[in-house]
């Protein structure tokens, strides 16, 4: 895959494989690639400094085909799930388990760790939108699939698993709370999912795609409401709220959310901001006072716009991170091995690698009802 | 290379046991610090490591071969780092002047926004000489348009194609118009 601009990739046979470029490096091959709701971000050209010849991806599983000299754990032909993380393990952070905060793999930002294939505001790495792709701290990562685990099951535990349980984790649920979630894409789902793991009462999800809502609705086993039916969104949380607000709302739409114009033209139209703060705006002013604001949406670096004069008289708790992916797994495994938690259940599309530019199109314009799309490339289903 | 202007702070971690001592000129330091309080918690697990500031033991460095541009925030290079695409051309100068101010400045993220549009075009005019003529249409996925969306797709290329050629008209006209009017002297 070969990014050219806003809206433009193509499947590149040209690109050349990558190469070991540090001693904790490995190659892997890769069997599934996802394209995350995020992607659309740097697609849609939000994020800057995405460059041109760029290969996307940041969910993907494969087998391992080379190592470098320091790498201890992996061998060649294991098949692993890497999370999107790119994370040394030795630094402040990872010691600490922030593995989505790593200072050790990222020169040209400091404010967000190394991520593969998602801009050079990331680190300037390849991604997994590939047949091959270089990870970096191969030690740390990536995670050997368990045996008789689903290859779709597992590459969701790189991100939207961890990433939506985080989301409900950070929101600090009591039992008995309510829960909303904004945003019925993928990790949206996710989390309202798994808000019911810490025991909320009651969920619900908002968004403006009556496909989402059904979906959520069936999946997650939440109540879903269309924003654009409910008149002030704000009011009617607090009206179906008995008065206070929600417990915990969760942001898992971020720098692309609809509904409010002038977001859209300052965010997403002009870029003059991190992008369309509409929902974290909404979560704000949803919540009760004393309330927490959990958020996982992604937003670019620039300045958002959002009521942050009422986060202080309402006392509100704002929790934000990329989800600590490592840290989670052996949970996540735990849920999915049990039978709590679906992960390839959301998965609507299948779609070859060489497609990739349909693929895109498709989850971008939300055509044919896609709720969340995964790459095969070619050699994968011959030899995985 | 180290930033010299980053302070050296002493690692905090052989201190930590006898750090009570050095406050008790104040009453009630720290007597009621509970790490599960922390607020982060769980997504942190605690350990204090953040005292020691830059002192953790790092690993390899990769060797540098491509151009890659540091935040000035950041008081070395990172360990591993990604070698794609590295700044070239006019986008490249562009990126080279947003690096030198730090991520808190739009003097950093605009002209980098820039450098990305400017990039693009970049891109179509190494397609070209690579002799590789850039298929728009089907980088943008229109093959998908036409199968999902199709009524849609057509009703909005006839809506594109009327306006052009209205604008066409319009502005050939007014061509006219004004070739006339330098002949009427």
């Amino acid at each position: 895959m070969n990014y050219r601009g806003p809206f433009r990739v193509r499947a590149d046979h040209n690109k050349p494989d990558p190469e070991i470029l540090h001693p904790q490096d490995a190659i892997v091959r890769v069997t599934r690639s996802c394209i995350c709701g995020s992607d659309l971000h740097i697609y849609h050209g939000l994020v800057p400094d995405t460059r041109v010849g760029t290969t996307f991806g940041h969910e993907f599983t494969g087998v391992v085909e080379q190592v470098g000299t320091g790498v201890q754990k992996l061998k060649v032909g294991d098949h692993v799930l890497v999370p999107f993380n790119i994370a040394c393990g030795s630094c402040t952070f990872c010691k600490q388990e922030l593995y989505g905060n790593c200072h050790e793999s990222n020169p040209e930002a400091t404010a967000v760790g190394g991520i593969f294939g998602y801009s050079h505001t990331a680190g300037g790495y390849d991604g997994g939108q590939a047949e091959y792709v270089r990870v970096p701290y191969a030690d740390v990562g990536p995670t050997i699939i368990p045996e008789g685990m689903d290859l779709d099951d597992a590459v969701l535990l790189t991100d939207v698993v961890p990433t939506g349980y985080q989301a409900a984790e950070m929101g600090g649920i009591k039992k008995g709370d309510t829960v909303v979630v904004f945003g019925a894409g993928p990790i949206g789902i996710m989390a309202a999912k798994c808000a019911w793991l810490f025991g909320a009462a009651r969920v619900i999800i908002i968004d403006h795609l009556e496909y989402r809502l059904e979906f959520a609705r069936n999946y997650s086993q939440c109540e879903a409401y269309n924003f654009k039916s409910l008149g002030d969104p704000v009011v009617f949380m607090k009206k179906t709220t008995g008065g206070l607000g929600a417990d915990v709302c969760i942001d898992a739409v971020g720098a692309e959310a609809a509904g409010d114009t002038m977001q859209t033209l300052l965010g997403r139209k002009m870029l003059m901001t991190g992008g369309s703060a509409t929902a974290l705006h909404w979560a704000i002013n949803s919540v009760k006072k004393g309330g927490i604001i959990s958020i996982v949406g992604v937003y670019g670096p620039i300045n958002a716009l959002v009521p942050i004069g009422n986060v202080v008289n309402k006392g509100l708790t704002i929790r934000a991170n990329q989800a600590s992916v490592k840290r989670l797994l052996p949970r996540m495994i735990e849920h999915v091995q049990a039978g709590r938690i679906d992960p390839k259940g959301i998965i609507t599309h299948r779609i070859p690698l060489e497609e990739v530019s349909e693929a895109y199109h498709i989850f971008s314009a939300k055509r044919d009802n896609c709720i969340k799309p995964v790459l095969i490339p070619p050699k994968a289903e011959m030899r995985a | 290379m180290e930033d010299k202007n980053i302070a050296s702070v002493k690692p905090f971690e052989k201190e930590r046991e006898n750090l009570a001592d050095n406050y008790k000129h104040i009453n009630g330091w720290g007597i009621d610090a509970d790490p599960e309080n922390e607020p982060t918690y769980p997504m942190k697990t605690y350990t204090g490591d953040d005292h020691n500031r830059l002192e953790w033991e790092r690993p390899p460095l990769q060797i540098q071969t491509v151009e890659i541009l540091k935040s000035i925030e950041h008081p070395r290079l990172t360990a591993v780092y990604g070698t794609v695409a590295p700044p070239s051309g006019l986008s490249g100068m562009i990126r080279r002047f947003a690096f030198k101010y730090s991520e808190s400045t739009y003097a950093h993220w605009l002209p980098l926004v820039f450098a990305d549009r400017i990039n693009v075009v970049e891109g179509i005019v190494d397609d070209l000489a690579h002799g590789h003529i850039p298929n728009i249409f089907a980088e943008k996925g229109w093959k998908a348009e036409w199968k999902y969306n199709r009524q849609e797709f057509v009703q909005n290329i006839a809506i594109t194609i009327a306006v052009a050629t209205a604008a066409i008209i319009i502005f050939s006209k007014s061509k006219k118009k004004k070739k006339k009017s330098l002949f009427s002297f």
